[in-house]
């Protein structure tokens, strides 16, 4: 039923089947689980935990050791070919770069996006204007990547320096008031795959703003008291209060978006589909499966992110635990 | 806790508000499609239903079309199929997707593919047939691509010696588009051989022309109008025959004559002094979308841009688009003028089920009935079906496409990134040329190209 939906009637008609078969099913659950109200044991546990476990395992665990097996096969995924994707991924020039880029969005895009955030937070903290201020920078969290890269396209855009042309992209339009020749901001390798981190940046600081003003904001006030006390200075303040305090959220913050920016797909996809040597893993992954018919490679590279994205997860994990401890 | 029924309402209330929400997100994702039967009124009159009688009562049966044709081009298709189901009361359900290319692959792979679906490449349909879940075209069909279409096409359509898929539209890719008043004003006259496009260019730029423009962008398809460029050439420089075993790898991709090919689009597409009218220097080609590239014609920045028929559709529609108008297109020549080869595109119908009906469809879309009830309805269509009658397009494009697709004396070949694996077609070959045009040489462009070909 959910493929053969062709009008708007039929769809909306489809969403409330849905939502009927949800509810329905979260109903059965409480049902069966209110059977066994007052044993205290861990059979209602276990009812609860069923449908999640389920649903994982069907949605998430077999996918995902699927995808680990088929990365051993061929393109056509019909010959069993061992470790040769790997190799390809770690030799191949192409796959250098990839790797190359990606290496640089993980490094660059959660620490300058932290220390914007936290510089923003910290100017910004009880200032007049404050929220109006953090409003600013949050905005652009509001904004899809597809949309942001859209808007930062147009910043970029380039026109040719030819008499009656003009530029259209604001970054072009700035050179050019200084004097200089219009530049192809986005052809041009390795700085546009900083251009196109810039934007993931622009996007970022906002959430790390956000949960960094609010972790300044719960420093307790005697301890900043005590140490204007002692004479410490604004940069003493900063890296003997402040910093310590919120160290738990700058780790936070900084795993959380190198989790994103690791699996950044639309920003480079929207910008410049991965051309002019700017591709991620991601990307790669997607065009390798769907447009290059190289479901082994595709396979192989998904399992590169991965293996990239569970160390920090579980950084990020074990760092929030302990905060909240 | 669990045991306290009062707060179990107020739960069941909450997870239904939270599933509000995740089916939201889940209907979101469903496509785009809509049904056949839209608009009433048709230009199309009543056709000749015998044909279709032949399947039997059809009554009450509904055929399912998947296809990357989306709006605005949809409705002409979905109003060329209204005499067909008046015939046989068929319902033609249409299912237009712009991701249709990596989408039918996962759709036949997971057993739910579409009863028909409009294939533009013929090395996906290749890939498609592999999958075991498409079905060879019914006798009736066969016969009718037999009778109205040129021994070429049915080969695109015809998979290890089975015949599968029968052509569908068609559109001409060796075009170069100008301004007539321009030519009239300067005095220049249309090519008619390789050499004479040469002096042409060389006479525009002693008038102080940048006279070709081109642009590639195209999202991740970035660098398809180069392959063409380069298809165009190999199939002029080298000859059908070099060409076709090049395509099919026979030839090496980075053999001499390939090398020669791409050196002469370099020929006109790196000389700073040829390029990029309007748009800036040689590098500009890659980050003008292919779209906006020959517009500059009509700003008179530029004189000449090399683009399939279907660029017709890019300019807005107070644009004049004829012999004595404000943008046309001349045939790009051949070595000689008598030698005619021509690029094309195009689908094919191929069918993942062979019900009576579906067969019936395919019968109908073959046909010269449809093809001329189909011209009738569009602009910017054309097919390579020759009971095709030129009087029924309206559009100049078009006829100019028409009579250049049916000359006898021509040699079609169809774009070969289309037909090549899609690790090169729709990947290597895009991405090499992409970084040729911004300075690679044409040796590592090719080795790079013919490292990507699956062994």
């Amino acid at each position: 039923m959910f493929t053969t939906a062709s009008t708007t009637t039929d769809k909306i008609v489809q969403m409330f089947a849905a939502i009927l078969l949800f509810a329905a099913v979260v109903g059965l659950i409480l049902f069966i689980a209110g059977r066994f109200a007052g044993k205290r044991d861990r059979t209602v546990a276990y009812l609860y935990l069923a449908p999640v476990v389920l649903m994982l395992s069907v949605g998430l665990l077999y996918p995902g050791v699927r995808t680990i097996y088929e990365s051993f096969f061929n393109a056509a995924g019909d010959a069993f070919i061992g470790i040769d994707n790997y190799k390809t991924i770690f030799t191949d020039s192409e796959q250098l770069v990839v790797l190359r880029n990606t290496a640089l969005w993980v490094l660059l895009t959660p620490f300058v996006a932290t220390a914007v955030g936290m510089l923003y937070a910290i100017l910004v903290d009880k200032a007049k204007g404050e929220a109006f201020a953090k409003a600013l920078i949050f905005l652009p969290m509001s904004i899809s990547f597809v949309a942001a890269s859209v808007i930062w396209k147009f910043m970029y855009e380039y026109r040719p320096d030819q008499g009656n042309v003009k530029q259209i992209g604001l970054v072009n339009q700035v050179i050019v008031w200084f004097g200089g020749e219009p530049v192809q901001l986005l052809i041009d390798s390795p700085l546009n795959t900083f251009l196109l981190i810039l934007v993931m940046i622009w996007i970022q600081a906002g959430f790390a703003m956000t949960v960094l003003s609010a972790a300044i904001k719960a420093i307790p006030d005697d301890i900043i008291e005590a140490a204007r006390l002692d004479g410490v200075g604004p940069w003493g303040m900063f890296r003997f209060v402040t910093l310590p305090a919120i160290r738990p959220a700058v780790i936070v913050v900084l795993t959380t978006i190198a989790i994103g920016t690791l699996k950044v797909f639309d920003i480079v996809q929207t910008m410049t589909g991965g051309r002019f040597d700017t591709s991620v893993i991601a990307n790669e992954f997607y065009s390798q499966s769907f447009r290059s018919a190289n479901q082994g490679l595709g396979a192989a590279l998904a399992v590169v992110l991965f293996v990239l994205v569970i160390p920090i997860v579980v950084y990020n994990i074990r760092q929030l635990r302990r905060s909240e401890a | 806790m669990f045991g306290q029924r009062g707060s179990s309402r107020s739960r069941v209330a909450l997870a239904g508000a939270l599933s509000v929400g995740l089916a939201f997100s889940l209907t979101a994702c469903g496509g785009d499609d809509d049904s056949g039967g839209g608009s009433t009124d048709t230009e199309a009159s009543a056709i000749d239903c015998a044909p279709y009688k032949a399947f039997g009562e059809l009554t009450g049966k509904t055929v399912t079309i998947y296809t990357s044709i989306v709006t605005p081009e949809d409705t002409p298709h979905k109003d060329s199929y209204k005499p067909f189901e008046q015939c046989t009361g068929v319902t033609v359900k249409y299912e237009g997707d712009k991701a249709f290319e990596t989408q039918v692959l996962v759709r036949a792979k997971a057993g739910n593919p579409p009863d028909v679906a409009y294939v533009p490449q013929p090395g996906l349909l290749q890939q498609l047939v592999a999958t075991g879940k498409a079905v060879a075209a019914p006798q009736e069909t066969e016969a009718n691509v037999d009778r109205f279409f040129g021994k070429d096409w049915k080969a695109y359509g015809t998979v290890d010696g089975k015949f599968y898929a029968a052509p569908l539209g068609s559109n001409v890719k060796s075009l170069v588009w100008y301004s007539p008043q321009e030519f009239k004003d300067s005095g220049y006259t249309v090519p008619t051989t390789l050499d004479e496009l040469k002096t042409l260019t060389d006479k525009m730029v002693a008038d102080k022309k940048k006279p070709w423009c081109a642009g590639i962008s195209s999202g991740e398809a970035t660098g398809w109008p180069l392959t063409d460029w380069m298809e165009d050439f190999m199939l002029r420089t080298a000859g059908p025959e070099t060409y076709d075993k090049w395509v099919k790898h026979e030839v090496p991709f980075n053999g001499p004559e390939a090398t020669a090919a791409l050196d002469a689009v370099g020929g006109y597409l790196k000389n700073d002094q040829y390029v990029n009218g309007g748009l800036g220097d040689v590098k500009s080609i890659a980050s003008t979308t292919f779209q906006d590239a020959g517009l500059k014609i009509l700003e008179g920045s530029c004189s000449l841009h090399r683009q399939a028929s279907f660029y017709a559709a890019n300019f807005d529609k107070d644009t004049k688009i004829a012999e004595d108008g404000d943008v046309y297109a001349f045939y790009l020549p051949g070595k000689d003028a008598t030698t005619k080869p021509v690029l094309v595109a195009g689908e094919f119908v191929l069918a993942f089920a062979d019900r009576p009906e579906v067969k019936a469809f395919q019968t109908y879309l073959s046909s010269d009935v449809w093809a001329n009830t189909k011209a009738k309805l569009s602009s910017g269509w054309v097919s390579a079906n020759k009971g095709l009658d030129p009087n029924n397009m309206k559009n100049p494009i078009d006829k100019l496409s028409a009579t250049i697709l049916l000359d006898p004396n021509a040699t079609v070949r169809f774009d070969g990134s289309d037909m090549m694996p899609a690790a090169v077609g729709s990947n290597a070959f895009w991405k090499q040329t992409t970084n040729w045009i911004t300075g690679q040489d044409t040796k590592t462009t090719l080795d790079n190209i013919e490292k990507a070909w699956p062994q």
